[in-house]
This record gives C-alpha cells, structure tokens and sequence, in this order.
C-alpha cells in the first residue's frame, strides 16, 4: 500500500534538498517527492512542522546478541535504535561466541530480520576472538554479509598482526574500524588520567594511550592501502592526526561519540557515577571542544553511539568493578540538535551527513536519498519538541545512560524501514 | 552528625576549624586512653561494624579499640567471611548488615570509592578507612595530631611528603588535610611514584630530590614502600630506591635539628630509612602516630554519632 | 542572649557563700587529711579552685585540686550534643580520697551521676561529696548536695547561671527566661 508523507520539511543534502515538500513511498522505494502530491487510496500522514531525513545509521552499536541478554538483545536493542530514530546499526562482533566466523554473521541477520526494529549491519572481527593472534575468516563473513571489520572493544596489540590483518583482508573491500588503545600503556586505567583521576584515586587512562595507536593504526593502513575507520575518538591530538592522514589523500576515515562530543571527566568527580565509565574515557573539556571543532570542519567523518547497553547490577558496582560503557542510541539525536544544531554550530544538513550519508559510505552500504527509486528508510523528527531524558522511557533493556535527567529540544517522531513504520509518532511498532 | 558531615570520607569537605575540633577531642580521648580504666560509656548501645574488604591488621585494630573504649558493640565483617567473596555485591552486602539495625559502618575497600556506594545505600554513618588509592582520612587526622603534639602550629609549616605518593591512599587525604591546616607541601620521590597531578592533592612543590629539599623541612613523612609489587616495579631495586630516597644517617645531617620524621607504618627498616632511624627519640614520632590513631578515631566517633541529627537516635 | 530577670547572686555574695562553703568542707572532714576537690567543667572547675584557695587560706594547707569533663559520660549525648570537649585533668591518684565534687548549678542532678560515673572510673575513692553553688531545685534522680552556698526557687521555664570574672568579665548568678528552643544549662565559654 502507498504511503504519502505530506508537508514535511525534507532535508537531505545529497541531493539538494531543504524545504516543505512531499514524499510518496511505493513498496520499499520513494515514488516520487515533490510538492502537492496525491495518490488514489494513499495512507496519507501529515508531517507539518517536521522534518524527514535520510533514515540515520548508527555505524557502532553493541546489541549484545548473541551471548550477552542479560545486557540486551537484539530486540530490545533495535526497539531503542527506532525509538531514537534510527533505520540502521552497524552490531559490533564482541558478541559471544565472537562475530568472527559466517555463521555467527548470519545469526545476528536471521534474529534481525526475525524480531528487529531497524536494520542490523553486522560487523566481523578482524582477529579470531578478538584475541589478536590470528586473522578471522573474513572472506567469509563478506560472504555472509558482514559490513567492515573491528576488534572493538580492544585495540590490536602488535603492528605486524595488524598489517597482516589489513594486507589479507583489504581484497573484501571493506573498511578496518579501530578501537585504539595501547594495552601496556593503558593497563588498568579507569578514567581519564589527569586531575579528576588523581582526586579519586583511579588509575588513569592516558590520552597517549589511544594516541599511540591512532598514529599507527594510520601509518599501517597507508602500508597495506587499506581503509581505516577510527573508531569513537576522544582526544583533540588524535582527531589532528586522523586530519594529518585526511590532508594526505589517505582513506582515512573517524567517529565521535556524543558522550565524548557533549560530557567531559568533570562528570565522575565526587560522584564515582559509574554510567559516566566509558572506554575511551571521558577527557578534558579542552578534547570535548576540539571534537566539536572538527564536528563542524569535517573532520570528523560520523556520529556514532557506542551504544553499550550493561544490566544494573553491573553498573551499580565499585568504579573500578564496573564495565565500560553508555547506551546512546535513544539520546544521540535529541542531543545533536539541542547541543549542535539548535546551537548554531552545524546545519541540519550537516548533521544528516554526520548522522546518515557518512556512515553508509564508510560501511559501504548503498545511500538512501530522499529522491525518487531510492529505498524509503527513512527518520522523521520533531525538531522543537522538549523532553527530558528517563530511563523509565527508554526502550533499550538497559539504563546506563550517561545523560539521564538532561533536557532536549528534538526527537524522532516516525521512522520508516524500507517504506514499514518501525516508529509512529514516538511509539516503536 | 559533626556540623553538617554525617561521613568522614573526603576530608577535604571538612574546614580547618572542624579538624582542629577534631584534634582537640582527640586530646581530650587521650586522657581517657591514659587511665587505669581506659573505658568510657559514650556509645553505649551504638552498634559498629568494622566492615574490612581487604586485609588490613592495624587500621581494624585501632578502630576496634577505638569502639571498645567507648563502649560501643562492635561487629568485625571482613577478611575471608566477606560475602562479596562469595560473588554478593557490595551493595546487596551493606543492605545486609543494615537489617542488623546499625549505627555505623567503617569501610576498607580495595576499591577507591567503595565508603562512596555505602554511603549511598545505608542510613548509617559511614567512616572511610581506606579505599583503593583514594584516600585513607583517619590516618591523616593521626597525622596532624602527631604532627600538631610536637609543632604546635601548622601555617607554613614545611611538610616533605617521601616516596610512593601516586599509589598511596594515605596522601589522598593527608596532602589535601595539611594544606586546609595551612601547610606547604612538598613532594618527593621519583616520577614513576608520582599520581599524575600532585598538584590536584595539594602539593605546593614536586622534586625528586630528597637531598635538595630536607634542609628546609620541618616534617619529614617517608611513605612506606610497597615490597610485595615487583613486576612493572616503579624503581629497580630497593637498593636504589634506599640510595636516593632513604632517610640514612649521611642524610639526616641535612635535616634541622627539631625536624621530625613520620611514617603510616609499617616500615621496611634498611628501604625507607636506616634502621636506627625509626627508633629515634628526638625525631621519630612513629609510635606516637600509632597512639595518636586510637585518640583520633575515638574522636571521630564520638563526634559523627553524637547528636539527634544523625537521623539515627529515634 | 536576653537580659536577665533578675541577678540574684553578686560577686560580693559568691565570694562569701564560697568562703562559708570551704569552713563547712574542713569542719566537716575535720580538717584537710586526704582531703581532695574535682570542679566540674566548665565553671564548677573555677570555683573548685577558689574553694582551694579559701581552704588554704583557713588551713594553710593546699589541698589537691582537679578537673573533670563529663561530656563522655553525659546521657543525653544524642539529643544535646556539644562538640567542644575539655580534657579530664586529675593529677592525683582518688584512691582513698575524700573527694569534694565541685558544680555551679544543681538542677536535675544528671550532670552529677555522670561525674560520679567518671570519678569511679578513675579511681576509687574513700567518699564523695558534693559542693555547689546555687541549688535551683527539679531534681531528677536521688542526689543530695552535701554543701550549697544559695537555695534559688525556679521554674522549668527558667535557666539559672553563673558567671565568672575570669572567663565572663563578671561574677554573677542570674535568670533567665529560657527561649523557645534554648538549652537550660551552663552558659557557653564564649559567649553564645
């Protein structure tokens, strides 16, 4: 049946479009956009006063399916990516047993397709186990459907295992995500190293630490050609590295998170609040800007979650006892449109770029354009509208929200998945 | 409930005025801790737990006699019986021992900010002895008492904190402690035993002399030097460590004369300092700090369970 | 602080019950043998120091004098706590002493059974008695003093203090109306 969205304020800058128009969908495709459509026997929605974008993409999400429901699951996962106006996420393999083989890969596709609420883009370890001794099967998670390649959640130790890992695997096409983080460097660092660790007693996660391997996670995929991706970086010297390697004409590509963009180390002090415990750490205000900085400049290719989902007991632990991580999906939006957008910072289009056009091409998945033929995944969201972020109101199973109690201006209001409403008026269906 | 502070667990929430009042119980307690019948009946009826999460012999000792000399029931919870080595919570522990209606709960943790969480989940009061690398506040009240006994006054006095500052606890409360008190801290090791913002604790100075510095102290305080951590070891050998940092006897002739020395004990004779050092009439208080301990937390008691406001007299 | 309603002890009239009081005490004992006075802080301590001078003074003789702080042993410690602790100061051993317990104002008679606690803590004593200033009467527990220098008729309402030149700048016993929400006990050092 035809779907007429009417009175939307299209944005989509791919293909040059910002203003009040509408959209028709025809099966899974846009029919045609213009304005003053009609279609004979057309469900019509009236979207006046909201805006309708490319469906956004997550390109880091922990689903925790398999091994780890307690956490969450593919389910309740993709519930909280379409509550937060996602049509797709990019599930990162630190599943257990670990996304590094097809069959795992074609798991998550069989559960995603069976009980999701948006699509799911598995990604396949670089290493078997994440262990980083020995290169996964990754010609067959291509095979299967896996998007890229990562062993987030760690970074790979030794240069040689990971030039071994870019040189075999580039033939697959796909992109190298990288998790940096020096582990003997690093060790048991809690929190970023600085004032706030040294006032809490925690040992300190240094900078250099994700640094170190930035630089050369860069130089080894200028060696092997590959194309990498710098996986939630947090630190200003790291995103002037990966500025560096962009200036240079390498295929260099990275991500920041919102809790890294918009919450600084000053969130543990005095608190030991172990939501706000997230690898890579927190850091400086200084960092936090300078990432905003290249939010706006470009240099910065995506905004991504990390969407890490833990059960309350885990979090409700000593600091140094508790797991890293933050979910992410459901404030992502709101909070790129109060901090950035409503701010003056960046355009809508800029963020549709951020949020939608950038991660499909760094995963290599096809683009959705507001334009006719295109696949019609699609967000709508209410630009003006206020709420207060509730983890009584989140779909995801977890509540480790870092931004718990923050007032935003903006949330997805409908979602469309290949022209299927996954979201409706800010009810997940 | 001591003016507004229900806790003793970051000292520095508390004034200089408060931990002189402090002291100045504390003074008081030694009196008590002089008598024939060391024994006073303030805390009658009040139940302590002394909940030990990690090993520890003289920080539980002193409290115990601390509790016991004000009549206080107390409960030892710790060691090999805890339930979180049997996989609870420390959470689901404190809620525990908050069904034995409690009064207080003193806390060692290994982990820096476990007081913090039992704070959170218990209407009890809760005394920090020692969490992680945080911070350890009755051993810097023992300190300022040991110090104040022998030099009267804090302003400007030159305190030199020696050694393994960026793992030590003790330094968490005691370097911000002596700076409220109006001291000026220096301090000093090697920069592998430094936290990574000394600055942040208080410190007005970092060196890594010893020899540049001890001319101008008026206190001394050598840390003491972890030997049970080898690998990834800080310093190669406590051979050199003792070379460069240990207070010997060559050394010594740099100090004024009315310097003293203190340590949180225990002590490595031969690593921090030479052996006769410790022993020392004039300048260690070492043994006084131990003494200075009971007279401390007795105070600290009294004072955080004293009065209606605790929410506990009811 | 109020005004007071009325001063109904001068400094003439202190000096004189305190003089009345050290013959009554050495009359009593029959002189100064074992003989040995414990103030009561904060003021009962001051006068027990008079009382020492005064007997002095008649026997020529300088009995042992020591102070006691009762904050330890008080049983309203949760209800009126007073953080501001006095050390105990007993240079002396009570053993087999006549011990003359030293207090400004007798009311309800806790503070006493407290500094009898604490004296038998630290000693035993041959016997106890007791000295004070001012008997305002409300006594709530059988406790009887031995000497008094002035019987004061009050009201619960009431609070009676004593005041002393060497901590107050001037010696008087007055009364007060107590505020809504006051404490009825010694007036602070310091000031309010």
């Amino acid at each position: 049946m035809a779907l007429l969205l009417k009175n939307a304020h299209v944005v989509d800058p791919a293909v040059e479009l910002d203003g009040c128009m509408d959209v028709l969908v025809e099966g899974d495709k846009i029919a045609a956009v213009g304005e003053n459509l009609a279609c004979e026997g057309a469900e019509v929605i009236d979207l006046s006063g909201k805006y309708l974008v490319p469906g956004l993409v997550d390109m880091h999400v922990h689903l925790r399916e398999p091994g780890f429901e307690a956490k969450g699951d593919i389910a309740s996962e993709t519930a909280a990516a379409a509550k937060g106006g996602f049509t797709g996420v990019c599930a990162m393999p630190n599943t257990n047993p670990v996304t590094d083989n097809g069959v795992v890969v074609e798991y998550i596709k069989s559960v995603a397709a069976a009980k999701g609420h948006c699509r799911v883009y598995p990604s396949g370890a670089m290493t078997k186990g994440l262990k980083g001794e020995i290169i996964a099967e990754m010609g067959d998670m291509v095979e299967h459907g896996a998007v890229a390649f990562t062993d987030d959640g760690r970074g790979i130790q030794g240069a040689g295992m990971l030039r071994r890992a870019m040189d075999y695997g580039q033939m697959f096409g796909k992109t190298f995500m990288s998790h940096c983080q020096d582990d003997d460097l690093v060790g048991d660092g809690q929190i970023n190293e600085g004032a706030v660790s040294t006032r809490l007693g925690l040992l300190g996660w240094p900078a250099e630490g994700e640094e170190l391997q930035i630089m050369r996670d860069i130089m080894i995929a200028e060696l092997t050609g590959a194309k990498l991706h710098i996986q939630h970086i947090s630190t200003a010297r790291g995103l002037d590295m990966v500025r560096a390697a962009k200036a240079k004409g390498l295929p260099v590509t990275c991500e920041a998170t919102p809790h890294h963009l918009f919450l600084t180390e000053d969130a543990i002090d005095g608190t030991y609040n172990t939501c706000f415990k997230v690898n890579p750490p927190l850091r400086t205000a200084a960092d936090a800007e300078a990432l905003i900085a290249g939010v706006i400049d470009g240099s910065v290719d995506a905004i991504a979650t990390d969407h890490a989902p833990h059960s309350d007991w885990e979090k409700s632990r000593e600091f140094e006892l508790a797991p890293f991580g933050m979910t992410g999906l459901e404030t992502a939006l709101g909070l790129v449109i109060t901090k950035l957008v409503k701010t003056g910072k960046i355009t809508f289009g800029r963020m549709v770029e951020l949020m939608a056009i950038e991660p499909r091409k760094i995963l290599g998945l096809d683009q959705v354009a507001i334009a006719e033929g295109s696949v019609a995944d699609l967000t709508v969201f209410d630009a003006d509208m206020a709420w207060t972020v509730s983890e009584d109101d989140f779909a995801s199973h977890a509540k480790n929200s870092g931004f718990k109690g923050v007032e935003l201006t903006g949330r997805a209001t409908d979602v469309f998945v290949g022209g299927k409403r996954t979201l409706a008026n800010g009810v997940v269906c | 409930m001591f003016n507004n502070h229900k806790h003793l667990i970051d000292i520095s929430e508390y004034s200089d005025t408060e931990l002189m009042t402090i002291l100045q119980t504390a003074k008081a307690f030694s009196e008590v801790n002089e008598r024939t019948i060391k024994k006073v009946p303030t805390l009658k009826g009040k139940t302590i737990v002394n909940m030990f999460n990690e090993p520890s012999t003289r920080t539980r000792s002193s409290f115990e006699l601390a509790e016991k000399r004000l009549s206080a029931d107390t409960l030892n919870f710790g060691g090999s019986s805890t339930s979180t080595v049997k996989g609870e919570s420390l959470i689901d522990t404190v809620m525990t021992l908050d069904a034995y209606k409690i009064d207080c709960i003193v806390v060692r943790d290994k982990h820096a900010g476990a007081p913090h969480i039992v704070s959170q989940a218990s209407p009890a009061v809760v005394i920090d002895a020692g969490d992680g690398k945080h911070g350890h506040p009755t051993q810097a009240l023992l300190d300022l008492y040991s110090i104040w006994e022998r030099k009267e006054n804090f302003d400007g006095l030159k305190v030199g904190v020696v050694g393994d500052i960026g793992h030590s606890r003790v330094c968490g409360s005691l370097i911000p402690a002596l700076k409220i008190m109006g001291a000026e801290v220096t301090a000093v090791g090697p920069n592998t035993l430094m936290p990574p913002r000394p600055d942040i604790l208080g410190a007005d100075h970092v060196s890594n002399s010893l020899d540049d510095v001890l001319p101008d102290l008026d206190v001394v305080y050598m840390l003491r030097i972890q030997r049970e951590r080898l690998e990834g070891a800080p310093f190669p050998s406590e051979r050199e460590y003792h070379k460069i940092y240990g207070l010997t006897q060559a050394r010594e002739r740099l100090m004024k004369p009315d310097a003293i020395v203190c340590h949180p004990g225990p002590i490595n004779r031969g690593v921090e300092f030479d052996s006769y050092m410790p022993d020392h009439p004039e300048r260690s208080v070492i043994l006084d700090q131990v003494y200075a301990g009971i007279c401390v937390r007795m105070a600290a008691l009294y004072l955080l369970l004293g009065g209606a406001d605790n929410g506990l007299a009811s | 602080m109020s005004s007071p309603k009325a001063v109904i002890m001068d400094e003439t009239a202190i000096s004189r019950a305190m003089t009345r009081i050290a013959h009554e005490i050495v009359e009593k004992n029959e002189g100064v043998e074992n003989l040995a006075l414990v103030g009561i802080v904060t003021r009962g301590d001051l006068l027990a120091k008079k009382l020492v001078d005064e007997i002095e003074r008649i026997e020529g003789v300088r009995v042992p004098l020591g102070s006691l702080d009762i904050s330890f042993y008080r049983d309203d410690y949760l209800t009126n706590f007073a953080p501001a602790v006095h050390a105990t100061n007993i240079p002396f051993n009570l053993d087999g002493k006549r011990v003359v317990l030293v207090d400004d104002i007798l009311y309800t008679g806790r503070t006493i059974r407290a500094a009898l606690d604490a004296i038998m803590d630290l000693g035993r004593p041959n016997r106890v008695e007791l000295a004070v200033l001012v008997d305002r009467g409300h006594r709530e527990l059988p406790i009887c003093p031995d000497f008094v220098g002035k019987n004061v008729p009050s009201s619960r309402e009431e609070n009676v203090r004593l005041y002393l030149e060497e901590v107050d700048g001037r010696s008087t016993v007055e009364i007060f109306d107590v505020a809504p929400g006051g404490h009825v006990g010694s007036a602070p050092l310091g000031g309010e």
